[in-house]
C-alpha cells in the first residue's frame, strides 16, 4: 500500500467514524419513540401507560409475560444516562465507541497478518 | 426487534442460545480469511455504524416505529461471517450496557438479527451480484432488496421461536405472527433505504472496500491492486 493510498484510507475511516458519532450523538434525538414493530405486536391488546416512570400494561397481550431487564437499573439503561432523556446522545456516543472498541479489537486479533510473508508486493 | 426476557420459555431460550453460540463460532472461523489490516478496522466501524443506525427509530405506522437491523448492510460491506459478528457485538453491547434486549433472550435475538438476517441478506445480495457489479444503481437496488428480505425473514425468526416456546397469553398466535410479519414488511422498506444509501455512499468513495463487489480472483488480489497504482 502506498503512502497516499494509506492516507486516503485513514481519511475514509475517519469520515465513517464521524458519521456514526453524529448519528448516535445528535440525530438520535430525532428518533421516533413509539414502540418498534415487535413491541407493537407483543403489546397488542394491552393499553400502555406510564406509572412512576415504569411501563404499565393493562389487558391481554403477549408482552404481559415480559420481564424487566436484569440490568434495567444500570447507569445507562434504556439509553438514558442517569435516567435522563436529555443525555441520549451521550449514551449513543458511548455505545459507538464501545462497539468500535470491542468489534475493532476482536477483528484486529482475528485478522490475517500481512506484515510477515509478503513476497510479491515488496519490489 | 429486540425481544425482552420472558417472552420465550426457558427451554426455547436455551435452545436458541445454543444456536447463537454455534452460529457465532462458525462466523468467527469463517471471518479469519476476510479480515486483514484494511478490513479489520473497516469492520469495526461497520459495527459502530450499525449500533448508531439502530438508535434511529423511524415511523412506519401511527404509533409504530422500526429501526435498522443491519445484517444485509454489514454483509454487503464486510462479508457474511464478519457481518454476523458485527451485528452480534452490537446486540451484546445493547443488552449489557443499555438493557436493550433481554439477557436470556440474547440467543434468540442474535439468531434472528445477526445470523438469519445477515445470512439471508447476503444470499440475496450474492444471487443478484451480477446486477450489483454492472452499475452503481444496480448495487444500490441490490442493497435495498437484500435489506428488505433480511428484515422480513429475521422477523419470521421471531415467529418461529414464539411458535416453539412463546406464551401467547390468551392472544391468538396467528394475530401476533401476522402483525409481526406485516409491520416488518414496512420496516424492511426503511431498512432497504438506509442500507441502499449507506452502501451507495461507501461505493461512491471506496468501491474497493465493498465486499460484494470483490472479485473471485483472491490469490491475484494483491498483484492486481499493485499493478494499477
Amino acid at each position: 500500500m502506498s503512502d497516499a493510498k494509506r492516507r486516503g484510507l485513514t481519511v475514509f475511516f475517519a469520515g465513517f467514524a464521524f458519521v456514526a458519532l453524529v448519528l448516535a450523538g445528535a440525530v438520535s434525538y430525532l428518533a421516533d419513540s413509539d414502540p418498534d414493530g415487535l413491541d407493537h405486536a407483543t403489546q397488542k391488546g394491552c393499553t400502555v401507560s406510564e406509572v412512576d416512570g415504569k411501563e404499565q400494561l393493562d389487558g391481554q397481550c403477549v408482552a404481559q409475560s415480559a420481564k424487566d431487564h436484569a440490568l434495567a437499573d444500570g447507569p445507562m439503561a434504556d439509553y438514558k444516562p442517569g435516567g435522563s432523556d436529555g443525555l441520549t446522545g451521550l449514551a449513543g456516543v458511548v455505545g459507538v465507541v464501545a462497539t468500535f472498541a470491542v468489534a475493532g479489537g476482536l477483528f484486529w486479533l482475528l485478522r490475517k497478518r500481512s506484515d510477515r510473508p509478503e513476497p510479491s508486493s515488496e519490489t | 426487534m429486540h425481544m425482552s426476557d420472558g417472552l420465550l420459555n426457558a427451554g426455547t431460550s436455551v435452545l436458541f442460545g445454543a444456536v447463537a453460540v454455534i452460529g457465532v463460532a462458525v462466523a468467527m472461523a469463517g471471518s479469519r480469511r476476510d479480515l486483514d489490516d484494511r478490513t479489520a478496522p473497516l469492520a469495526g466501524l461497520v459495527a459502530a455504524f450499525v449500533f448508531a443506525a439502530q438508535m434511529l427509530n423511524f415511523p412506519v405506522l401511527p404509533g409504530v416505529s422500526g429501526h435498522l437491523l443491519g445484517g444485509a448492510l454489514a454483509a454487503i460491506l464486510v462479508g457474511p461471517w464478519v457481518g454476523a459478528l458485527c451485528v452480534t457485538i452490537v446486540l451484546v453491547i445493547q443488552s449489557l450496557l443499555f438493557a436493550d434486549g433481554g439477557l436470556t433472550a440474547l440467543g434468540a435475538n442474535v439468531t434472528n438479527m445477526a445470523l438469519i438476517g445477515t445470512v439471508v441478506g447476503y444470499v440475496v445480495a450474492v444471487a443478484l451480484r451480477g446486477l450489483a457489479r454492472r452499475s452503481r444503481a444496480g448495487l444500490v437496488g441490490v442493497a435495498f432488496v437484500a435489506a428488505f428480505v433480511n428484515t422480513v425473514v429475521a422477523s419470521a425468526g421471531f415467529v418461529l421461536e414464539f411458535a416453539i416456546g412463546g406464551d401467547a397469553g390468551g392472544v391468538s398466535f396467528g394475530g401476533v405472527a401476522g402483525t409481526v410479519l406485516g409491520v416488518h414488511c414496512l420496516i424492511g422498506i426503511g431498512e432497504g433505504v438506509i442500507t441502499a444509501l449507506t452502501v451507495g455512499a461507501v461505493a461512491s468513495v471506496r468501491p474497493d472496500l465493498v465486499y460484494l463487489l470483490r472479485g473471485n480472483e483472491k490469490p491475484l488480489e494483491i498483484r492486481e491492486g499493485a499493478r494499477h497504482e
